[in-house]
């Protein structure tokens, strides 16, 4: 039954991890996501689905324990923030080279280094290029409201067994930190039967199971390589996401993602009762990047402000996307400052319209 | 009585067991790795747990470790495979989960996730080989190298002073609550291979009565890092590991 | 008397480290004249004295030999 709550990002996140149907959480407190395993913890879902969380030592450990379960074809999951994540990311290329399905949730504070606990989007690039070492893709989904944080739990699974390939959240601490109405999608059930890449024990008659990322042979792993590429174009055909505000009539238009694009969303409404006709794209994939859509849109209008809560890196994604079509520019906040919609009115005007 | 007589089955005390696939060993001549590994196999197989066991290789040496045990295996990154099997084993509790890791990978890279799987009592057998080097990258100072052991990082010998200790890391384990069964073993003659079997049985014996993590030491030789013989490698192990190392027991359940 | 025994070894895979040849109580292994395909020189039986103790094969790094010993 689907069941109305005023829910924090954090906690209506890891309760939807376990009505996903998750085996597996492994984490490491860290602001501003510590709130996802004490939720848990204090949830004890092992008593509602059997689903078992354990702290790690280290995210590093976490992400480690997240491999050994996902190889056993169980739904495993870990949430952390910036700093965490990039002790992650030696684990993450290791789960995207060995085909491993998994849910990495990163509620982005902001860097480099230790930074601040505030929110921030500057692990974009970490998020959707790799981030890790080799040639690897990561599914990123950027939830902009609690909603999305549940919806996108579920969503998150689906796509990384579909794919077998690890799936990030990418989140902020704004998203992870507020409250909001949710609408929790009922249980479902935990995955009954392993995959036949899972190692669960050798079967009788069947070659045992081997689960890694290691090629010696260089013929091999170039084979490993186009398999991957390959699985990447079948993701950016299928899975793009993204949705678009009043774009019909636009003659500029905002790209935005997460919880700036809610901050860019009044800004076009500001600057729609001042009669500049503007419209906003949010990308909910930011890989794959709805460049396709982008393109098209970027025909119709004068020019496209970029908003991020970083000194612009989903912007580069944009400008590839639109390809000289029309001018490009880029608005951003950081060091977990968060824009207002005046400064990014602002900066369209200034930028585009010469106001 | 004619020799084809004896060689029939029904005479046959002792083969490579099917645990073990039929892949020619990478290691080299003399190496104890193919022994350690045999060894386990040999117990796999008398357990009758090959459907059962999940096991998961290092990096270093042993990182191919899975083309010879033929039993479902995950390549962990260095040093994360006790986080890797404590993965497994919260998932799949009732199978049998070890990890095989060299020094390298146990004892510098892995040390915290060693010693807080150690200390959590993951139920999982964890195969500890010490030859003192780093064979695979070429004959490198580990953190198990002894005082004044040359090495290609340390080629005056180990200097104490400015290249730190030896890291017992087995005796440091048993300190821990977590251990139910800590032992050293060799397996270079017939006696120390035949006891390091029953130790490593006795491990995965524990290891379905839950009690915590069953930590098994093979002080082991790397002819070609220490630039020996196989069988001058397995003289010096004894006139000059064992002394630092000392075989046997060195925490066991109480009765 | 002891029983006899017997053992066959896999010269392809055998590396020739000599590791089998002191663990032997009898002195029945030695290493061959002859070099296998990979060009080691590999463990050979050279008399007659094997009483399939296994000690050779238990300690052998590339699991190449198999043990027989008569039932009595």
């Amino acid at each position: 039954m689907k069941e109305l709550r005023l829910m924090k990002g954090n906690e209506a996140l890891a309760e939807a991890a376990i009505r996903a149907g998750a085996d597996a959480y492994f984490g490491y407190p860290i602001t501003p996501q510590s709130e996802v395993i004490e939720y848990l913890m204090r949830e004890n879902p092992v008593d509602r689905t059997g689903m078992q969380v354990l702290q790690a030592e280290s995210e590093v450990a976490a992400i480690n324990m997240v491999y050994g379960a996902a190889g056993c074809g169980k739904r495993a999951i870990t949430s952390s923030s910036s700093p965490g994540i990039s002790l992650k990311m030696e684990g993450i290329s290791y789960l995207a080279g060995a085909e491993l399905p998994c849910v990495i949730v990163n509620v982005v504070r902001a860097g480099p280094g230790l930074g601040t606990i505030q929110p921030s989007q500057s692990d974009y690039f970490q998020a959707v290029k790799g981030g890790g070492h080799g040639d690897y893709k990561l599914i990123v989904l950027a939830p902009a409201t609690v909603q999305e944080s549940v919806d996108f739990v579920r969503l998150a699974f689906d796509l990384a067994f579909k794919y077998r390939n690890p799936v990030m959240i990418l989140s902020d601490g704004i998203i992870g930190q507020m409250m909001e109405k949710v609408e929790l999608f009922e249980q479902q059930p935990r995955i009954a039967e392993a995959e036949e890449w899972a190692t669960v024990g050798k079967k009788p008659g069947k070659d045992s199971v081997i689960v890694t990322s290691l090629q010696l042979q260089s013929e091999e792993q170039e084979k490993v390589n186009l398999r991957l590429q390959a699985k990447y174009r079948e993701v950016e055909k299928n899975e793009v996401r993204f949705e678009t505000y009043q774009c019909e009539d636009a003659e500029y238009l905002f790209v935005a993602f997460g919880s700036c694009a809610r901050i860019t969303r009044k800004a076009m409404e500001m600057a729609r009762n001042k009669g500049i006709r503007v419209g906003l794209m949010r990308p909910q994939t930011l890989y794959p990047f709805p460049a396709e859509e982008l393109h098209r849109l970027a025909g119709q209008v004068r020019g496209i402000l970029t908003v991020e809560m970083n000194a612009g890196q989903m912007v580069e994604d944009v400008r590839l996307a639109v390809n000289g079509v029309t001018g490009v520019g880029h608005f951003g906040r950081f060091g977990g400052m968060i824009p207002s919609p005046d400064e990014i009115l602002n900066a369209l005007e200034k930028q585009f319209i010469g106001g | 009585m004619a020799e084809k007589d004896i060689i029939n089955p029904e005479n046959l005390v002792y083969e490579k067991t099917k645990v073990m696939t039929d892949k020619v060993l990478h290691y080299c001549p003399g190496c104890g790795h193919g022994t350690a590994h045999r060894l386990l196999a040999d117990v796999i197989d008398e357990l009758g747990i090959q459907g059962y066991t999940i096991g998961v290789a290092p990096v270093g040496c042993s990182v191919l470790a899975y083309y010879y045990f033929d039993v479902d295996m995950q390549e962990a990154a260095h040093g994360r495979a006790p986080a890797v099997a404590t993965g497994i084993k919260r998932v799949l509790p009732e199978k049998y989960v070890f990890t095989y890791q060299g020094d390298g990978d146990l004892a510098a890279i892995g040390t915290a996730e060693t010693i807080h799987a150690c200390n959590r009592g993951e139920n999982i057998l964890m195969v500890f080989i010490n030859n003192g080097i780093y064979g695979m990258t070429g004959g490198q100072m580990a953190p198990t190298t002894l005082p004044g052991m040359k090495s290609s990082t340390s080629p005056r010998g180990r200097d104490v002073r400015t290249m730190g200790n030896p890291l017992k890391m087995t005796e440091l384990v048993a300190q821990l609550e977590g251990t139910y069964y800590v032992t050293r073993q060799s397996v270079h003659t017939p006696a120390n291979a035949r006891k390091a079997k029953r130790a490593l049985k006795k491990a995965l014996e524990y290891q379905k009565l839950n009690k915590g993590t069953c930590f098994v030491e093979i002080v082991s030789n790397c002819p070609s890092g220490w630039k020996m013989t196989p069988v001058e490698s397995n003289k010096w192990m004894e006139e000059h590991m064992f002394p630092f190392y000392p075989l046997g027991d060195i925490k066991v359940p109480e009765k | 008397m002891a029983r006899k025994g017997d053992v066959v070894i896999e010269i392809e895979k055998c590396k020739g480290c000599e590791v089998c040849l002191s663990a032997c109580p009898n002195q029945v292994l030695a290493l061959s004249n002859e070099v296998n395909s990979k060009g080691y020189h590999y463990a050979v039986k050279v008399n007659a004295e094997c009483i399939g103790c296994a000690n050779c094969a238990i300690v052998c790094p590339d699991a190449v030999i198999t043990v027989y010993r008569e039932k009595k």
